[in-house]
């Protein structure tokens, strides 16, 4: 077993893991961050999505103990309680979910990429979830939920 | 033009899913998520082989791994080993054979169950597999359903002498009746398998709860009350004993319209081990574990006068059941049976379809179930009609198809379409895509000899929602009923519940229910809760597939209702001292006609009705209603969908340069989940015409069944869609609805690849197979040049 600190969604935890146990599992079972899902065992799918140190990463392709040391956001973190992070109201509002399973994941991507690239293009968003998989939808909704949320993060900042 | 009436109340509204605050904050409660005390986890030895015997099968190996509980082969579970349920036997010498939750001593198909084991982690079960001892004598596998079908070929189950499972036949006429036609195409067509793949996948917990005898299972199902039923049917659980709960469920599509045998040996084992088991697969077991869909092989006759009037068609299907019958698998070809003239009039229709076992997963049900498969055959075999005919393709279409002043008309087929109007949606669709100025720069480009050539796909098509009243059911030989139930109740606080007895798994039934209540209760649409996918709660339901929840469900939601209001409206008749008559009920408010001072909301009348103090003689305390409604006959959405093509002749590359769809779906209680709904089902179309196909080579050995190689289409796979509505309501039931949650699905594939084959049919191609990768389309071309 391996010792592992890590912050998670603003709370600081210490664990002894096994090696081989993934982020998302350690997220999951021992945490009990279950906002975070599991949609396949190749690394495609991308539902796992967090933020470690700020930057999107498919925690099933990550060991727990390499995030030792690191701040990790879920999207049970990505805003404070009932509160909404922009990227959230929009895809409520661009109708950019159905059944929900892949959203903790598409959430985190479009944070991610909202954060490279504050203006995208409908082929620039298109590209960036590239490695989120919606069978719902069809995307044209969660494009549109991202160009909204656009819109949102700019009216914050000015 | 989407013609949403503004009914004054939340009814027809864009009204933002209540669904949405939990899905987007991960506190969502899917079934994986489930973490009882005391639970074991099971994990499964699944058969590497397609065909083989089992020589040998020693679990005890298991039990010596750290954290194993138990561990059991079909030997060790004995009796509780009951068998998964088909419930549609389509024809009285219809072949079925044994299929056990674990296999007993051959195993059919790659994926086969062969023995569990049980940890107290999933991690230590999933270990414990290997130290299982199991020896296969390898028998050669069928994958090939026209080898399945030919004398002496190698039996899938041996005990049944036979690979074919059925033959059905409908018609008899179109033999005659082509004499008197001037063209007849044929064409094969390949509807190939394709995957499910919901994003969630399946879970099941069963846990001895409380302190009774019942056993809970929450499992990611579809169907939770069909489950109860069938699940108590063949494990000997009574069903009184036995709840189902289908918790936040990620997707179904079919995939979920179904009892696993993961399910049946989850709630054995819970009940033997008297402590909870879960199991939930993963992504490579679901590839091989969840039923497929398609795989049919379509040999289709269309036969035309010279100015392209129909005369008939014939056809006849081989469809792929796969190595064993789940729970509608024979049923699923015959729902498309009734279809497959589609929008036309015809004057014979000849169908006949063989059921043919394999080597290979089992099929079933998949988004359209049968439609999607004859609406691909028809609107392709238009297409190549109208170019036998030298017509245009959507003229052919327009000569043929159901006037709008000829509804409602009996088809072929048998069915009796109650209203549509294809001129409307046509127009529409015609002019969002500028279909004239796409058909100019298509000859333009041909002219040019553009390496990039442009092609115009058409799909007119129609389905069947609303399965189905329960006799024509019954007619089928489907062993269950149509009807579906709602109880409306007021609380004494006034809040209100709505128990449906759909099973939503993303469709927004908590939004669109309560729309629908609350436009006839007059209560805000976010008082009131939507109860559903719990037989302890919402006991009486038929679950959610084939786009029937809102076009049956609806309809139990709308009388439910009115019976409470008629309730309501006696009790507070009597509190406000007038006939019932005297009332009028505005907003949730019953007043006295002519005096607005005299009033009792209808909260009140709940409270009245609660403590019972002063209610009228003959009137029973609490205030809920109930409602179970057998649909009067299918509502027949319809639409019209167009797709620019380019093909770039020199590499195959296909790009969906623009996608147009109208759609008829009658009225529309959330327009914004209607557009939705189409947005998904057209994307899962196009992925069946562009992007998937389960494949098998010779020994039947998957192909591609995980998500690297089966492609699933991404974001950059697809592009926007461009979608409107008209609205013909439907007469069949009394909220006019029609349903949406398939639609997609079934017009979009033979428009992708009739856009395709229009590109280049010039270079002498006159089919594409599905799916059309550029390889594939490469090679199309190449040989049609009089290449390799």
């Amino acid at each position: 077993m391996e010792h592992l600190k890590v912050t998670v969604d603003g709370t600081t935890y210490q664990k002894e893991v096994e090696p081989r146990t993934l982020l998302v599992h350690f997220l999951r079972e021992d945490l009990g961050r279950v906002g975070t899902v599991v949609g396949c065992d190749t690394s495609n799918c991308g539902t796992c999505t967090v933020l470690v140190d700020g930057v999107s990463v498919k925690s099933c392709s990550m060991l727990a103990v390499q995030a030792d040391g690191s701040e990790i956001t879920t999207i049970q973190g990505v805003s404070d309680g009932n509160d909404w992070h922009p990227v959230q109201s929009a895809f409520k509002e661009c109708h950019g979910l159905q059944c929900g399973y892949c959203t903790p994941g598409m959430v985190i991507s479009s944070i991610d990429l909202l954060n490279e690239n504050p203006n995208p293009t409908e082929a620039e968003i298109r590209e960036g979830l590239e490695g989120n998989l919606c069978r719902c939808t069809g995307y044209h909704n969660i494009v549109k939920s991202v160009q909204r949320a656009a819109e949102l993060m700019e009216g914050t900042k000015s | 033009m989407t013609d949403v009436v503004d009914t004054g109340t939340a009814l027809g509204r864009p009204i933002k899913r209540k669904e949405d605050a939990r899905l987007l904050h991960g506190q969502t409660n899917w079934t994986d998520n489930i973490q009882l005390p005391g639970t074991v986890h099971m994990a499964i030895l699944r058969s590497p082989l397609a065909h083989a015997k089992i020589t040998h099968l020693d679990v005890s190996g298991a039990l010596e791994m750290p954290n194993v509980v138990a561990a059991f082969g079909a030997a060790e579970l004995g009796e509780l080993n009951s068998s998964v349920p088909c419930v549609w036997p389509v024809t009285d010498d219809m072949v079925a054979p044994d299929f056990p939750a674990l296999a007993k001593d051959t195993v059919h198909h790659v994926g086969d169950c062969v023995a569990v084991v049980l940890a107290t982690d999933a991690a230590s079960a999933a270990d414990a597999l290997e130290a299982m001892s199991v020896d296969y004598e390898p028998l050669q596998a069928v994958v090939n359903m026209e080898s399945a079908i030919s004398p002496g070929s190698t039996l899938v189950h041996e005990d049944k002498g036979t690979n074919t499972c059925y033959v059905y036949n409908l018609g008899g006429g179109y033999d005659e009746k082509v004499k008197e036609a001037d063209v007849v195409v044929k064409r094969r067509f390949i509807n190939q398998r394709l995957i499910p793949a919901f994003m969630e996948p399946r879970s099941v917990v069963a846990a001895p709860m409380g302190m009774s005898d019942e056993i809970t299972m929450w499992t990611s199902t579809q169907i939770p009350h069909i489950l109860r039923l069938l699940i108590a049917l063949v494990t000997g659980i009574p069903e009184n004993n036995l709840r189902v709960i289908a918790p936040d469920v990620g997707g179904g599509f079919g995939g979920k319209l179904q009892i696993y045998r993961e399910e049946i040996l989850v709630a054995q084992l819970a009940r033997k081990l008297g402590r909870p088991v879960k199991w939930t697969e993963t992504r490579s077991e679901d590839m091989v574990a969840t039923h497929h869909g398609r795989d049919q092989i379509q040999d289709i006759e269309i036969a035309a006068k010279s100015d392209g009037t129909l005369v008939g068609l014939k056809v006849d299907l081989k469809a792929n059941m796969g190595a064993y019958l789940q729970i509608i698998t024979p049923g699923i070809p015959l729902l498309g049976m009734f279809m497959y003239p589609g929008i036309y009039k015809m004057d014979a229709y000849d169908f006949q379809c063989t059921g043919v076992f394999t080597n290979t997963t089992p099929t079933d049900a998949y988004r359209g179930a049968g439609r999607p498969e004859s609406t691909y055959a028809i609107e392709r075999i238009m297409d190549e009609l109208a170019a036998e005919l030298g017509m245009e393709p959507m003229e052919l279409r327009r000569k043929n198809w159901i006037k709008h002043e000829e509804f409602p008309y009996t088809t072929i087929a048998g069915l009796t379409y109650d209203t549509g109007n294809y001129e409307l949606a046509t127009a529409r669709a015609l002019e969002l895509f500028d279909y004239e100025g796409m058909r100019a720069e298509q000859k333009s480009r041909r002219d040019s000899g553009d390496r990039v050539q442009l092609g115009i796909g058409i799909s007119t098509f129609t389905e069947m929602c609303g399965l189905a009243p329960s006799r024509t059911l019954g007619a089928l030989k489907y062993v269950a009923g149509g009807w579906e139930h709602c109880t409306v109740r007021v609380l004494p606080t006034g809040k209100v519940e709505v128990i449906t007895g759909t099973s939503p798994h993303g469709q927004g039934h908590e939004t669109a229910w309560s729309q629908i209540a609350s436009s006839i209760l007059g209560i805000p649409v976010e008082d009131i809760e939507v109860v559903h996918s719990d037989t302890g709660r919402a006991p009486y339901g038929m679950d959610t597939y084939g786009s029937r929840s809102l076009a049956v469900g609806g309809q139990a939601i709308k009388a439910a209702s009115e019976r409470l209001v008629d309730k309501a409206r006696v009790i507070a008749a009597h509190q406000l001292e007038c006939s019932p008559e005297d009332l009028e009920y505005v907003d949730g408010v019953f007043q006295v006609k002519g005096d607005r001072e005299k009033a009792q909301p209808l909260g009140a009348v709940a409270f009245e009705a609660f403590t019972a103090h002063n209610l009228p003689d003959g009137v029973e305390p609490t205030l809920s209603a109930e409602a179970t409604i057998d649909p009067q006959d299918f509502s027949f959405p319809h639409g019209t969908h167009l797709a620019a093509m380019e093909v770039d002749t020199e590499t195959g590359k296909v790009t969906v340069r623009k996608y147009v769809c109208v759609d008829d779906v009658g009225v529309q209680v959330n327009p914004m989940i209607v557009e939705g709904q189409v947005h998904g089902g057209v994307a899962q179309g196009i992925a069946q015409a562009l992007y998937e196909g389960a494949n098998y080579d010779e020994d039947g050995q998957p192909q591609n069944a995980n998500l690297s190689t089966y492609l699933i289409p991404s974001a950059p796979d697809l592009p926007s869609f461009i979608t409107d509505t008209t609205c013909t309501p439907s007469t069949t039931n009394p909220l006019g609805t029609k349903g949406v949650g398939e639609a997609g699905a079934i017009a979009s594939t033979p428009a992708i690849i009739n856009g395709i084959v229009d590109a280049i049919r010039h270079l002498g191609v006159n089919d594409v197979l599905m799916p059309a990768t550029p390889m594939t389309v490469w090679k199309t071309i190449q040989a049609a040049q009089g290449g390799k």
